[in-house]
């Protein structure tokens, strides 16, 4: 192959390749998804706040928001189509024997996400033709949708996860109860109420983060606090949930996936009374874990309730059925880390704001402190999905399906995924850049 | 499956569905790829004012029409789950092109609608747009002629049937647009609509004996009494579609034109009929044996439901001749 980079890649096996196109395409996907989800909600309100106070700065925020949201939904579609796509192109195998059985969640979700479709185009080119309280209804069912497409979408994550039926499926595929499989797994709502709200506290702290740093070079207005406003009211809301959704995700993990669980703390020694570690490097080779510090009996009552719980550890299962435990247990400690640092920022925001009010001072600036910390914490939301993606997903390894298929047994046999690999990256590296400039162009009109 | 769904045979019902499917994406995503081929291709000293009335044309609708496809692929792998597999594996090169052109296609039409319109990015967007609008149409179509033939997407047949299709989107932007344009641009949009034209004649006079000689499988398949009455009338419409372009009837020549797709389309897959892939997978050996095909049917007419009066309110406000307040 002719390309630098691709000659580098080219001893990398054709499973690793597939598993980094899919958690590229994924993971650059996700963050569209998540705004795309976020967005609309944050537009509405802006909107509603125009209709009812006729103000011209809420109208102003709603139209941006509304051509940022055109921007990012066109490129998560045709990233969302390429991963239609590509669940077939990079794990054939897997689709042939669970295609099925995800279908009824993939045709629901392609319901939903039509609907969004020809809303956002009512939405977004119809500010002229529709009467306001309509046009604002467009606008409902876009954010509605958008919501529920997610929701659809992880119930296959979750099959994935906690594949109910898969011997059914396996010996006897005609008797398989798919909708129920999917729609009846006590691990769906779970997994999906913590991701919907990480959508919209990635959201909230990505726009404040921006509005922040237009505060920052000086353009601090009445509206851009209202946008920060709006912005940290649906981050805070959010990012308050994350903890108590995480907890009861956690302890659907310790249920379903103790393997994970056992990533995730990288816990190697079964034990009564387990301490939560917070932080640390782990090392495989030795079952050990230094840098870290242990919150004792944590881990056993935050996975089970109980002080004194015992909690398997790694040394339980045999080695080949470990996820890659140090990149599991990172990113488990970032996401944390990330939820926490949102709580803070939305208590300092929250202290301002209210200190300002009892001195009649509401009209005052937010402070350049806080402002130079809420840019950095734009980011925030995103690294928190991410890594709380990573650790769903590569905690889940090395099966596709739980318990039931490896990945080495899903991956196409098709030769040229290297090259695929390469040009995907290229491709969405250069969307990001172009569309980070476009953003920064927006105009408030 | 032994029950009946309306009286249909599951599979066949599924087939039925996919077809309307196709037919849909084939008709309105055609027309937006067919947009981007004009943007391409189009010349003269209107070529902006042509240009911006694509962009006008695609801007509210392109992202509905395009949901299609999606659906397209979600139906395939849930109910026939072993052909999509198979799919997968053979066309793993050909559709990841595809899905080059889908994203940048989607991402250079917008890009460029945030782009001024002087500028060197407007320029380098509208280029972009206009061949990842070639590449992704020209793919499906011949992938559609390789699960026809039994032969790859490289066989002359296929390569054929790509081209007629780039030639058939073309055809049916360029119609469109007549409709939604006024004076000079719509006689821009009407020479086009000509020259598309008159390439689909060309592709099909040579398509025919090509496939006659390089696939007699596929050529006896289209000769079925099934199949060959809706070809032959695909081609009358075809042909009754240009004269009415011709003599400036274009509402008349909108109508043939989609009775045109719909026809052909029809008959192409009355041929086809069992085979997903010929020679291998059949509606009958590839179907998902569990109840998601009777889920997916079962859902279709509440989905259709919200769907269809959703489109139809999209493309009343954005493709209705007045312009008042809704």
């Amino acid at each position: 192959m002719p390309y630098p980079a691709a000659y580098h890649l080219a001893s990398m096996s054709n499973l690793t390749a597939a598993r980094f196109q899919m958690a590229y395409s994924l993971g650059f996907h996700m963050i569209f998804a998540a705004l795309g989800i976020g967005l609309p909600l944050m537009m509405l309100i802006a909107e509603g706040f125009y209709l009812r106070t006729q103000k011209a700065k809420y109208m102003r925020l709603a139209r941006t928001w509304a051509k940022a949201t055109g921007l990012l939904f066109a490129v998560g579609a045709v990233s969302g189509t390429a991963l239609s796509f590509e669940l077939g192109l990079l794990w054939p195998r897997f689709m042939g024997f669970a295609g099925s059985t995800l279908g009824p969640a993939f045709t629901l979700e392609g319901y939903a996400f039509f609907l969004e479709a020809i809303f956002l185009g009512l939405y977004l080119y119809g500010w002229e033709r529709l009467k306001p309280a309509h046009h604002w209804l467009t606008g409902l069912v876009v954010a509605l949708t958008s919501c529920l497409s997610g929701v659809l979408v992880l119930a296959t994550d979750a099959w994935m996860q906690n594949p109910l039926g898969a011997d059914v499926l396996m010996t006897n595929p005609e008797a398989m109860d798919a909708v129920g499989a999917l729609f009846k797994n006590a691990a769906w709502p779970i997994m999906t109420i913590h991701s919907t709200f990480s959508a919209y506290a990635t959201t909230g702290f990505a726009v404040a983060g921006v509005y922040a740093w237009s505060g920052l070079k000086g353009k601090m207005d009445e509206m851009r606090r209202s946008a920060i406003a709006i912005a940290l009211f649906v981050g805070t809301v959010s990012a308050l949930a994350m903890p108590i959704t995480g907890d009861f995700a956690a302890k659907s993990v310790a249920e379903r996936q103790p393997i994970k669980l056992a990533a995730m703390e990288a816990h190697f020694d079964t034990q009564s009374g387990a301490p939560l570690r917070l932080g640390g490097w782990p090392d495989e080779e030795t079952g050990t874990v230094s840098f870290d510090l242990e919150l004792p009996y944590g881990l056993s009552f935050l996975s089970y309730g109980d002080f004194n719980a015992e909690v398997k550890g790694l040394k339980e299962f045999p080695r080949e059925l470990w996820p890659n435990v140090k990149v599991t247990h990172i990113s488990f400690q970032i996401m944390v880390a990330a939820g926490m640092a949102m709580l803070a920022l939305a208590a300092a925001y929250y202290a301002t704001v209210w200190r300002n009010r009892i001195r009649k001072q509401t009209d005052q600036p937010l402070g350049r402190l806080l402002l130079t910390l809420l840019v950095p914490g734009g980011f925030l939301g995103i690294i928190a999905l991410e890594a709380g993606w990573v650790v769903t997903e590569v905690g889940r390894q090395p099966w596709i399906i739980y318990g039931v298929m490896k990945v080495t047994d899903a991956v196409t046999p098709a030769p040229g995924l290297v090259t695929t690999l390469t040009w995907f990256v290229a491709l969405y590296a250069a969307l990001a850049v172009v569309l980070v400039f476009l953003l920064n162009r927006l105009k408030h009109a | 499956m032994q029950n009946t769904w309306f009286g249909l045979q599951p599979e066949l019902a599924v087939g039925l569905v996919m077809l309307l499917v196709l037919t849909m994406y084939a008709i309105f995503a055609g027309a937006d790829f067919g947009g981007g081929i004009l943007d391409l291709v189009s010349f003269g000293p209107r070529r902006k004012q042509q240009q911006d009335a694509i962009s006008h044309a695609m801007g509210p609708v392109w992202e509905a029409n395009h949901v299609w496809l999606i659906f397209m692929v979600v139906i395939l792998f849930t109910a026939f789950p072993r052909a999509f597999e198979a799919l997968s594996i053979a066309f793993f090169v050909p559709f990841h092109l595809v899905l080059f052109g889908i994203v940048l296609r989607g991402a250079a039409f917008v890009f460029r609608a945030n782009a001024d319109v002087a500028s060197f990015q407007w320029t380098a967007w509208a280029r972009v747009f206009g061949m990842a609008s070639v590449i992704t149409p020209f793919l499906l179509g011949a992938a559609l002629g390789a699960v026809s033939t039994g032969g790859g997407v490289t066989h002359p047949v296929s390569l054929g049937i790509g081209a007629l299709t780039l030639a058939v989107c073309a055809y049916l932007a360029a119609v469109f647009l007549c409709n939604e344009t006024e004076g000079d641009l719509q006689e821009d949009f009407r020479f086009h609509a000509l020259g598309a034209g008159l390439t689909v004649a060309v592709l099909a006079a040579i398509l025919l004996p090509l496939i006659k000689n390089a696939a007699p499988l596929l050529w006896s398949h289209l000769a079925q009494p099934t199949s060959a009455p809706p070809m032959v009338a695909g081609a009358v419409l075809a042909i009754l579609s240009a004269w009415a372009v011709g003599a400036r009837r274009y509402g008349l020549a909108r109508i043939l034109a989609v009775a045109e797709v719909v026809i052909i389309l029809g008959g192409w897959a009355f041929g086809q009929w069992p085979y997903i892939i010929y020679p291998d997978y059949t509606v009958h050996n590839s179907a998902a044996p569990g109840p998601s095909i009777r889920f997916l049917l079962n859902t279709l007419p509440f989905g259709l439901g919200l769907l269809i009066p959703s489109l139809i309110l999209l493309f009343v406000v954005f493709k209705g001749r007045r312009r008042p307040t809704v």
